[in-house]
């Protein structure tokens, strides 16, 4: 088995998972099927009005057929028509979701930039203060909500010190960055403070490890042991785990957009709720999970190519 | 080990005071947390208004302890429905193998696809916002996260020799799966069950402030937050300190988590 025919098994593997997918957003849509037609007439609608919708919608037909009308309408990019926006469900999502994608890659390369030299700083001068010091305020990040500390960030860098745009996105790149800064900082720390955790606790179970200490006999210098033969199996780790917290990454930027009028797909989600729009949760909900279904397809290729033991054996 | 039984000290402590805000607001707070005073409008905290007031005059400290009562009860709430439906699927999952397994295994992959939070809002959304349909939707998600930790337990415990003497002495399926693994499987899960409180208040109160958990006027950490949010750059106070509270609760939480683990040696 060759790299890339193992590269293209994982591909095809995600054929099931995208059909599950699509399986439970149309159960979720369905899970109160009167629901979405008396939420676009109201509640004073005839029995003739709303039976008229159903049929118009498909409601009245069995579950399978409306569920296979639902994967090939999907399969063909037609999402539906958003009740609020009047406006293809699949457009108004492309149109925020560029977005969102930026503002979470920012999120993860801050969490990235925090987390790992912390990790490291704390590991070397484990139980002292600088350790302390890290995994205390960690500690109080990871049990402070997102909204609160977004409010905090947004008052003080962009109420009181006006560094940043009170929110909202920009036309030019610079723009953009600056706008999407503090967002991303606050949906970067309890990321940073997960990362700085479990690499803390890697980095530690590696300098144990046999490897290390005959690294440091054979005379390499100690950044050369950190550098070469700590830092690749912690980086498993920390690959490994940037894959399993994608998902939380995607919720949180609901919540991160929210607080600072972010117009991207979390924003979105929110406004659509409010609009009772079905359509649009649907499509979203089914979006953001193939989204994290590829996030995992690209953590297992990584880890892959960092660490050859996982997995296949490549070659002969 | 002297600073992990510190942690779990002041994990319990700042439970107790959450605690004893919750079951006796009256008895705790200066002022009646709904009564408006328009002669002490958006005061800064002073001796006789702790914590400052809000837009209505209403003392902020009195409103930050009666929601105590409401974030409480998301962490009971919230956690107690996935905890029974999830201990229960793992433990018949785990014991059998086979078909239900697999199908239980798929199902994992599935949920775990999906992010949480976007799942839970998603369901909020078609059941309508409110506390009920809230734990409704946390319950349809969080149980699976139960199951798993359960199944893999029951996994290593089905391979231990007591389990296979209980098979020797004849004991019937149900009296095995219940009266011995279960006792036996069930410590990691009430360990995560303590860690899981503290996700269920950030939940929580995550929602209130979105406006799809609890709904004004209901006291919750949450919506206070979202109450002040309007006038922070005047008048931080009035979002500031139920954040305090959500920091500290879900601190006495994940400390308390954190310190049982240690104490009972489990890996996480």
């Amino acid at each position: 088995m060759t790299r890339t025919t193992w590269v293209l098994g994982r591909l095809l593997q995600i054929i099931p998972t995208l059909l599950l997918i699509g399986i439970a957003a149309f159960l979720l849509a369905r899970a109160l099927p009167g629901n979405a037609v008396l939420a676009m007439l109201g509640d004073r609608a005839s029995d003739a009005t709303v039976d008229r919708l159903m049929h118009q919608m498909g409601l009245d037909q069995t579950i399978a057929a409306q569920f296979w009308a639902y994967i090939t309408a999907i399969a063909h990019g037609d999402f539906g028509t958003s009740t609020a926006l009047r406006l293809p469900v699949l457009r108004v999502i492309a149109d925020r979701l560029p977005v969102t994608l930026l503002l979470t890659g920012m999120a993860l390369f801050i969490a990235l930039l925090l987390g790992v030299p912390l990790a490291f700083l704390a590991a070397l001068r484990a139980n002292r203060w600088p350790d302390i010091a890290i995994r205390t305020v960690f500690q109080i990040g990871l049990s402070s909500p997102i909204f609160y500390l977004g409010l905090i960030l947004l008052t003080v860098f962009a109420g009181w010190l006006r560094w940043f745009p009170v929110g909202g996105y920009g036309d030019t790149w610079p723009q953009r960055l600056h706008a999407l800064f503090l967002p991303a900082l606050t949906l970067a720390l309890s990321l940073a403070a997960v990362i700085m955790r479990s690499l803390r606790a890697s980095i530690l179970q590696v300098l144990q490890a046999e490897f290390v200490d005959f690294a440091t006999a054979k005379g390499l210098a100690p950044r050369t042991v950190l550098g070469r033969h700590v830092l690749r199996p912690a980086a498993i780790a920390v690959v490994t785990l940037i894959g399993l917290n994608v998902g939380a990454l995607l919720g949180g930027a609901v919540i991160t957009e929210s607080v600072f009028a972010v117009p991207g797909v979390g924003r979105l989600m929110i406004d659509s709720i409010f609009a009772r729009d079905y359509p649009v949760i649907q499509g979203l909900t089914l979006v953001l999970a193939v989204l994290v279904s590829l996030a995992f397809l690209a953590t297992d290729i990584v880890q892959v190519a960092l660490d050859p033991r996982i997995g296949p054996r490549f070659g002969k | 080990m002297r600073v992990r039984h510190f942690s779990l000290a002041l994990g319990l402590t700042l439970l107790a005071a959450t605690l004893l805000c919750a079951l006796a607001p009256a008895l705790v707070a200066p002022y009646d947390p709904l009564a408006f005073d328009y002669d002490a409008l958006l005061q800064p905290p002073s001796a006789a208004h702790p914590f400052g007031t809000d837009q209505f005059g209403r003392d902020v400290l009195s409103r930050t302890i009666a929601a105590s009562t409401i974030d409480l009860e998301i962490a009971v709430f919230a956690t107690v429905g996935p905890l029974l439906i999830g201990t229960l699927i793992g433990l018949l999952v785990g014991y059998t193998g086979g078909l239900p397994d697999i199908v239980f295994g798929r199902l994992v992959d599935l949920v775990v696809t999906f992010p949480f939070l976007v799942l839970v809002i998603a369901i909020v959304a078609i059941l309508g916002p409110g506390l009920i349909n809230m734990y409704i939707a946390i319950s349809c998600v969080g149980w699976v996260f139960y199951a798993r930790l359960m199944r893999a337990e029951v996994r290593i415990q089905s391979q231990q020799d007591y389990v296979a003497a209980t098979r020797v002495l004849g004991f019937r399926t149900p009296r095995i799966v219940f009266r011995h693994i279960l006792p036996n499987a069930v410590r990691p899960v009430l360990v995560y069950l303590v860690t899981d409180m503290a996700l269920a208040i950030l939940l929580g109160s995550s929602l209130g402030y979105l406006g799809l958990g609890a709904q004004p006027p209901t006291a919750e950490w949450g919506v206070l937050i979202a109450d002040g949010k309007n006038v922070f750059t005047q008048a931080p106070w009035v979002s500031l300190f139920p954040g305090v509270a959500i920091v500290l609760c879900g601190l006495g939480f994940s400390l308390t988590g954190d310190g049982l683990a240690e104490l009972l040696r489990i890996r996480r």
